[in-house]
């Protein structure tokens, strides 16, 4: 900091990390993660934090944190969106209905023709996005509360996906569609180490870029070691992620299989890692593309703003009707993204995928610092709220906790998480 | 009605604005009129009327019936961006900024600058806030924290601040000083004075009768809904404006 911008605050209580400008509350929640992860470890023998269960948590985690991106859009202009499973399965089931009726019977492509999943994709974003519309819409213009709304919405498309499908389950899904579901399609470990290095180079150019700027315009900066410091950081959890899933190898029985699909003999000693998920690379983009609209567009302005002081939003010329069902519609096309990776996961549509997601959702955004008062949340903050979730399902689920008590400390969990955070925010002032 | 001592065409005129909600005629064929480097205050008992009045020209309004006309032309403002559109710019008592946004965030909010690539520019902001800042209160400093954390001046001097930086031509005051103390109240008076001399045509919403005998020019005084008359305020002393916002006459009518 240079001394005309701080002429007497006080410089001895900045400690490292706001000096790095790290969030305490994000520290927090890492430090609650950590603490989860290596107790769950320490429990299980070592079972918890293997290449193998990091895996699957992380597709597992990766439905839910999608959706929880939208939530904190939502909440954060003081709605709330209690329809997304019901939501989510209406989009499963329209795409499964138009992968084997509509693409192989009615246009005939047939069986796994290399347009059936694109076309399926679109129509269900397309069906997400405009459900999604439809409800702020009602929200936004017809002014009935958001509550309501998605309350009958969890009823109404819970329903229409049953009706959909006749409640049958809808199965094998196309087999290109199926790759987004987590362990059938993966990016192989020269791939995942390509697009790790890259995501690392990105970051910290953006890093850098955002350094200039502010350099740009005389305004106080961090320290260069400190900056130098937030970059390693980066770089080294991206990369180390890259190396944990990659460490996850293929089964040899499998590998077996798949060069005699192709005709071939596997050479002896062969192994490969599965390396990064698609699903989760769709994560990605959709975190880094949600993190742009928060941050860097007028929507995403607008959003905070309303939620801030919808009042004051409107005043200044904010069309906060028209933003409600944006950020509705937004909601929508997340939850038709999910959709795609849920029922690839499970490689089929069953009637009740996506149950109880709202909660899960809503939690994972709650406990990632999503304010219900709105106009405070953060997208990295949801999906970590949703990795935290999951890890504690699956960890309780890997040491044996029966199922009831599973459910238990989860909604527990929940409304402590909630306690601490309102005790953070009186202690540090921040509303 | 006295005209004071301006001559030419007014800066605004709003001629016999009704609006009613629903029973209730909130605002009952009012006229008022602003030139030019004028402060006109606005009188009245909470529920006069004052504040409706003044948010049909705002555009947070529509009025039922009458005209608004700006530099003598006919003007339609819908919605505030219309309202902007004419270079008027409004400051609210509830000061109509968003708490969790930083203060450039809320000077440009709804009018950001961007980057060639449709990004919101927040350095650049930041930039043109601590400019405009550096003008009207030197000491702010909070650039980087949400605006709830600033006091009441600091807080002021960014809704003015935005006033400004947009070059209004009309500015709407809604009590401006109702939450400050005295020095940040002076500071708002001086600043006041500072926009008349740049010829801005100020309406000064207030109850204070002792402040708007020191900043405004003329007042016009509203009762019920209705006008009550608009007087020099060097030609009345506090006690006739006190009697026209109580009693709701006119000082002639009460000395007859």
């Amino acid at each position: 900091m240079t001394d005309a911008a701080t002429p007497s605050a006080p410089a001895q209580k900045k400690n490292i990390f706001s000096l790095l400008e790290i969030d305490t509350r994000l520290l927090g929640m890492i430090g609650a993660f950590a603490v989860l992860s290596i107790g769950f470890d320490l429990i299980t023998d070592g079972r918890f934090l293997t290449p193998r269960n990091i895996f699957n948590l992380t597709i597992q985690t990766v439905s839910v944190a999608i959706m929880a991106t939208g939530m904190v859009f939502i909440i954060v202009t003081r709605h709330i969106d209690l329809s997304v499973g019901s939501l989510l399965a209406t989009c499963s089931a329209i795409m499964a209905m138009t992968q084997t009726v509509l693409t192989p019977d009615m246009l005939g492509l047939g069986l796994n023709h290399p347009l059936t999943a694109p076309i399926a994709i679109v129509i269900g974003l397309v069906a997400g996005t405009a459900i999604g519309a439809f409800h702020g819409w009602l929200v936004g213009y017809l002014t009935i509360p958001a509550f309501i709304v998605t309350l009958g919405g969890l009823l109404v498309w819970r329903n229409v996906a049953w009706y959909l499908t006749n409640g049958q389950t809808i199965g094998p899904l196309d087999e290109t569609f199926l790759l987004f579901g987590g362990i059938n399609g993966t990016l192989g470990v020269t791939w995942s180490w390509i697009v790790g290095i890259v995501a690392t180079v990105i970051a910290i150019a953006a890093l850098f870029n955002a350094r200039r700027g502010k350099l740009a315009h005389d305004f106080p900066v961090k320290p260069l070691w400190a900056e130098a410091m937030l970059g390693t950081i980066i770089a080294v959890v991206i990369l180390g992620f890259v190396a944990l899933l990659n460490a996850y190898e293929v089964p040899t029985p499998r590998l077996e299989r798949m060069f005699e699909a192709r005709g071939e003999v596997m050479p002896e000693g062969y192994t490969a890692g599965y390396g990064v998920p698609y699903s989760v690379l769709i994560l990605l983009v959709v975190a880094v593309v949600m993190t742009l609209i928060a941050r860097r567009t007028r929507l995403g302005r607008y959003i905070f703003a309303t939620g801030g002081n919808p009042d004051a939003a409107e005043l200044s010329g904010i069309n906060t009707r028209l933003l409600t069902v944006k950020v509705f519609a937004i909601m929508g096309a997340l939850c038709a993204v999910s959709a795609v990776v849920a029922s690839a996961r499970l490689s089929f549509h069953s009637n009740d995928i996506g149950t109880l997601d709202e909660l899960r959702v809503i939690a994972a955004a709650v406990i990632g610092g999503t304010a219900l008062s709105g106009g405070i949340g953060t997208i990295h903050g949801a999906i970590l709220g949703a990795l935290i979730m999951q890890s504690l399902q699956s960890g309780m689920a890997m040491v044996g906790v029966d199922a009831p008590f599973q459910n238990i400390v989860v909604g527990a969990v929940l409304v402590f998480a909630v306690l601490v955070d309102i005790i953070y925010r009186r202690r540090t002032g921040a509303a | 009605m006295a005209t004071g001592t301006n001559k030419g065409t007014p800066l605004v005129e709003m001629r016999d604005i009704s609006i009613a909600f629903g029973g209730v005629q909130a605002v009952d064929h009012v006229t008022v009129d602003l030139y030019p480097g004028e402060v006109v205050g606005l009188l009245g008992h909470n529920g006069a009327g004052k504040s409706t009045l003044i948010k049909c020209l705002s555009g947070a309004y529509q009025q039922d019936s009458g005209e608004i006309f700006v530099n003598g032309e006919k003007a339609t403002i819908n919605n505030p961006r219309d309202a902007r559109g004419y270079n008027i710019e409004t400051i609210y008592q509830t000061l109509a900024l968003a708490d969790n946004l930083d203060a450039a965030s809320n000077l440009f909010l709804g009018r950001e600058l961007t980057t060639p690539f449709g990004f919101v520019d927040d350095s650049k902001m930041e930039a043109e806030t601590r400019k405009i800042m550096g003008r009207l209160n030197s000491n702010f400093r909070k650039f980087n924290v949400p605006v709830s954390a600033l006091s009441g001046g600091q807080r002021q001097s960014v809704a003015i601040s935005r006033a400004v930086y947009f070059n209004a031509r009309i500015l709407i005051m809604d009590e401006p000083t109702a939450a400050l103390g005295p020095q940040e109240t002076q500071m708002v008076a001086e600043l006041i004075d500072e926009l008349k001399r740049q010829g801005l045509g100020i309406f000064l919403i207030d109850h204070d009768v002792h402040q708007v005998k020191r900043l405004c020019d003329r007042a016009s005084v509203m009762k019920n809904g209705q006008l009550v008359g608009t007087v020099n305020v060097d030609d009345v002393t506090e006690d006739d404006l006190l009697a026209m916002i109580i009693l709701g006459k006119k000082p002639e009518e009460l000395a007859a």
